[in-house]
């Protein structure tokens, strides 16, 4: 069955149930990947995977949902029953309706859809990065986490209000992580992450050099003394605590009381005046785009920072409602619809006379620590509190040389860091998660084994 | 067809068509193939979220699906599909086999099927009694009630899920297996806040099997712990960081072991190259007083089983005796690549994986001394009392944040910390657990790896760290 059908088979079975008001998300894979070791293929994969989530509206006009993976004829039946019947547990103090944008107009990227290379090719491209990048070190030794895919999807949005949503794309991942071993020293290891909308697209010698030069670069290494240091997050790792602490931003966290923020918090001022922050989901360098949100609302650059000030919260159909504002385009498809970020860009505002400039990472003489990457977002922020202990990848800058740092945790809480940022530096580097310059913060804690 | 044995709302599989999976896995041997695999599901979930004192949302969900795995030397094609038809099977066959590019000639001998053994038989009856909906959302709200003990708990959390699992395994080794399993965990969670300060704490119960389980949860006293916990914590000052002796508290405290080692224990970590242990078979990896088992047949507890996902009874395996490495937690592909026996833990998360080593329910086996004994032995220290979650790296350093913390001075708990991290490496940390307590308690939990999210129970007794990394402010 195509998406149309899909639509139309669920309309009729909603009507041979009695149940009036409906909407549905779906999502359609085909996906492929390989794993190789030491030359030889170790696992290969196909999956195709269907998804669809129904939800119902009963005659009290509470939601109900279920999700199921069988859309056969019976297995659509069964789904809109169950949730007719989940609808009888609708959440009375919160009503959730279709999003008013579900039929406005989307702005779909123009990207060529791939065609898929097969498993044959993804094979030996892999087998191929791999030799390389073994051979790129006599210390790299093994390439333990490896992978190539590509994957085929279709998306479909549609309510018994007759929206109807649908984009379809391909996208393609290549990861390489190298382990690196020298005697009487701890092994290292590093990688890279490369993504692209088809195989064809990935830059693959970049993502070998990438990850045998970030693993060779730490065989260095030393322990760093515990204490309170300048740091300079790379753009990799700003955005990283930027997104654990996402809820700053987001309505849903701010209703359930567990944002930092609050509902009067837009136009708080929460960082240095040279900060602007934006979701921008349809950016160009986003290969996981999407143009509508779980409700259908149409995705948009959303301002969420502007000149160190809260300009934006993140919104769904209901807390859109109860902030007396439109959805922005965040939402998933649930019984509780949840809110969350697409893609994160961050930039210097014109507003920047207060930053010090001499702070550069590439010129900087000083002593600063060097955060490459942040490791266990799970285990170490604790975001409705804003605070943050984590482990981290990277080097010690004295008198400009650098050394790795061994293993290290870096503390601190997010208000603290937002509010005592010294330098955005002018470049912005695109990651896989979004764009963000490097970014230097007064003093944080580091916790090292010296 | 398969497909018309399934009906909605019960025991979807029940006696499975012997004659069609065996067409199937004869088609994979006869296209030359090693071993054939068909691991069928069909789920049945529910969650639900009491916040407040209302219910914000039900959600259930239902599914089946296929994995079907061709093995071919030391490699494998793993095809899952949602397509439960005869003619989707086969095709998930033929794009394994295709993928492996199979060409060869030589046939290994499939000689058809045992006799079923269905170790889901004596659970059908108990079905009818997993709770209901109402019945949940009713406890939930009652519990959530519970947390209301104080006016600085400003959010208050029950969540509760189920997880009706039916799966059928067959192989080409004769392996015919099928299971009924049941997860069923709640939790509790709040945030306590006072002007600028906040603390969290959280709860979480879980059963496998049993469906009355649940109704026995004593959600009063879980409702004590959480609140008791949080305000605790409320006004507790930032640990300082540095390296020092700590003692980590029974139950959920064995997550130090399960990140810390008990990953670089499982065959997969072998392959990869990424375990130091890898030839330390029969050697010191752990100080004498550390004992340490994995099993799958801890009664009721999260992570048992009654046969893994590669249709094999789990077995109890000791990992480490008084410190000697004794065992790796090794399955189908684990045996296959590293020569180590299977051991009943092949798992997966659901049919969109191929099943990994996996651990089940890991802990510590118990020592002679006392909590006190412990704490009395440390002048300045960390007594960690709740342990967050925890990561280990392809390096096997591992990490660990602590929810619930305090002081150590001379020999007493004073006062309680904030933000701690406990980091380490797993070879370096083992040697250094220096006592044990007598107080061995389990908890359940999930654990997310390369096959995907799965049920298991960690556990220990109190346990000594003489020297660990402390990550603070």
């Amino acid at each position: 069955m195509n998406s149309r059908e899909i639509t139309t088979q669920i309309s009729d079975a909603a009507e041979s149930l009695n149940l009036r008001k409906w909407d549905y998300g779906a999502s359609f894979s085909n996906d492929f990947s390989v794993q190789v070791d030491k030359g030889e293929a170790k696992q290969l994969k196909a999956s195709q995977k269907q998804i669809l989530t129904i939800r119902v509206w009963n005659q009290s006009n509470l939601v109900g949902i279920t999700t199921t993976s069988d859309i056969s004829e019976s297995g659509i039946k069964k789904a809109l029953k169950q949730a007719n019947i989940a609808s009888d547990f609708g959440n009375k103090n919160e009503s959730t309706e279709f999003s008013p944008l579900s039929k406005d107009p989307i702005k779909v990227k123009e990207v060529k859809k791939r065609n898929p290379v097969g498993i044959k090719k993804l094979l030996t491209l892999l087998r191929e990065a791999e030799v390389k990048l073994l051979k790129s070190h006599e210390s790299i030794k093994s390439v333990p986490y490896n992978g190539l895919s590509e994957s085929f999807f279709e998306r479909v949005y549609a309510n018994s209000d007759g929206a109807f949503r649908s984009y379809s794309k391909s996208q393609a991942a290549l990861y390489l992580y190298a382990r690196a071993e020298e005697k009487n020293k701890k092994p290292r290891s590093s990688g890279s992450i490369k993504l692209g909308y088809g195989v064809d697209d990935i830059d693959i010698e970049s993502c070998i050099r990438e990850a045998s030069n970030k693993t060779i670069s730490h065989l260095n290494y030393s322990s760093i003394k515990t204490d309170k240091y300048l740091i300079c997050f790379s753009p990799e790792s700003f955005l990283t605590i930027i997104s654990a602490f996402s809820s700053m931003f987001n309505a849903r966290s701010i209703i359930d009381g567990v944002s930092l923020s609050n509902k009067n918090s837009i136009g708080e001022k929460i960082s240095t005046e040279a900060l602007n922050i934006y979701d921008d989901g349809l950016h160009e360098k986003n290969i996981s785009s999407s143009p509508f949100d779980g409700e259908g609302t149409p995705t948009k650059r959303l301002c969420l920072i502007n000149k160190g000030r809260i300009e934006n919260f993140i919104h769904s159909e209901s807390t859109a409602r109860i902030f007396k504002t439109n959805p922005t385009g965040h939402a998933g498809l649930g019984s509780k619809v949840s809110v969350s970020p697409d893609w994160i860009v961050v930039e210097k505002s014109e507003e920047n006379f207060d930053l010090k400039t001499s702070l550069d990472h590439s010129t900087y003489q000083g002593e600063f620590v060097y955060i490459e990457e942040l490791n266990a977002i799970h285990a170490g922020v604790r975001a409705s509190q804003g605070s943050f202990s984590l482990p981290f990848d990277g080097w010690l800058y004295k008198n400009g040389e650098k050394i790795s740092i061994e293993s290290a945790t870096v503390a601190g809480d997010i208000k603290y860091l937002l509010k005592n940022i010294l330098n955005i530096e002018s470049s912005q580097e695109v990651t896989t998660s979004g764009i963000s310059p490097h970014i230097w913060v007064d003093e944080l804690s580091i916790t090292g084994d010296a | 067809m398969l497909s018309s044995q399934i009906k909605s709302n019960e025991i979807v599989f029940g006696s499975c068509n012997k004659d069609l999976l065996e067409e199937i896995i004869f088609y994979g041997i006869g296209l030359g193939a090693d071993f054939v695999e068909i691991f069928l599901e069909s789920t049945d979930n529910s969650s639900v979220l009491a916040e407040e004192d209302f219910i914000t949302s039900v959600s259930p969900s239902f599914g089946r699906g296929a994995g079907i795995r061709i093995f071919k030397e030391k490699k494998d094609g793993f095809v899952s599909t949602n397509d439960l038809t005869k003619h989707g099977l086969m095709r998930s066959v033929s794009q394994a086999i295709e993928m492996l590019d199979i060409t060869d000639n030589k046939k290994e001998v499939f000689n058809g099927l045992n006799k079923h053994r269905d170790y889901g038989l004596s659970k059908k009856k108990w079905i009818n009694e997993v709770p209901s909906i109402h019945e949940i959302s009713e406890k939930l709200l009652v519990s959530t009630k519970s947390l209301k003990k104080n006016n600085k708990i400003i959010t208050r959390k029950g969540s509760y899920s189920r997880n009706l699992q039916e799966v059928i395994i067959a192989s080409s080794d004769g392996t015919y297996v099928s299971d009924i399993r049941l997860h069923q965990t709640v939790g509790l969670n709040v945030i306590a806040s006072d002007a600028q300060y906040r603390s969290s704490g959280s709860r979480r119960f879980g059963s496998s099997g049993i469906p009355s389980e649940f109704r026995l949860w004593d959600h009063e006293k879980a409702a004590n712990d959480v609140v008791e916990s949080s305000m605790n914590m409320l006004y507790a000052d930032y640990v300082d960081a540095g390296q020092m002796p700590v003692v980590l508290a029974n139950k959920f405290g064995g997550v130090i072991f399960h990140e810390a080692c008990g990953h670089l224990l499982e065959t997969t970590q072998i392959e990869r190259g990424t375990t130091p242990f890898e030839n330390k078979l029969n050697e010191k990896i752990a100080h004498e007083s550390v004992t340490a088992i994995d099993e799958g047949i801890s009664e009721g507890s999260f992570g048992s089983l009654s046969v893994d996902d590669e249709g094999m009874e789990p077995e109890k395996s000791v990992l480490i005796k008084d410190g000697i490495l004794k065992k790796f937690i090794s399955d189908r592909a684990g045996e296959l690549r590293t020569g180590h026996k299977r051991t009943g833990s092949g798992r997966r998360q659901n049919y969109s994986f191929a099943a990994a080593s996996r651990m089940r329910n890991t802990y510590i086996a118990k020592g002679d001394y006392s909590k006190e004994d412990l704490i009395n032995s440390i002048s300045d220290g960390l007594y960690c009392k709740s342990m967050g979650g925890g990561s280990v790296g392809a390096t096997g350093q591992f990490n660990f944040a602590v929810e619930e913390g305090y002081l150590i001075k001379n020999g007493k708990l004073t006062n309680p910390v904030k933000g701690a991290t406990l980091i380490g490496e797993a070879k370096e940390v083992m040697p250094k657990i220096s006592m044990c307590g007598n107080d061995l308690e389990l908890a359940p939990g999930f654990c997310g790896s390369i096959s995907g999210s799965v049920n298991v129970t960690v556990g220990q007794p109190h346990i000594k760290v003489d020297s660990i990394t402390v990550g603070g402010r």
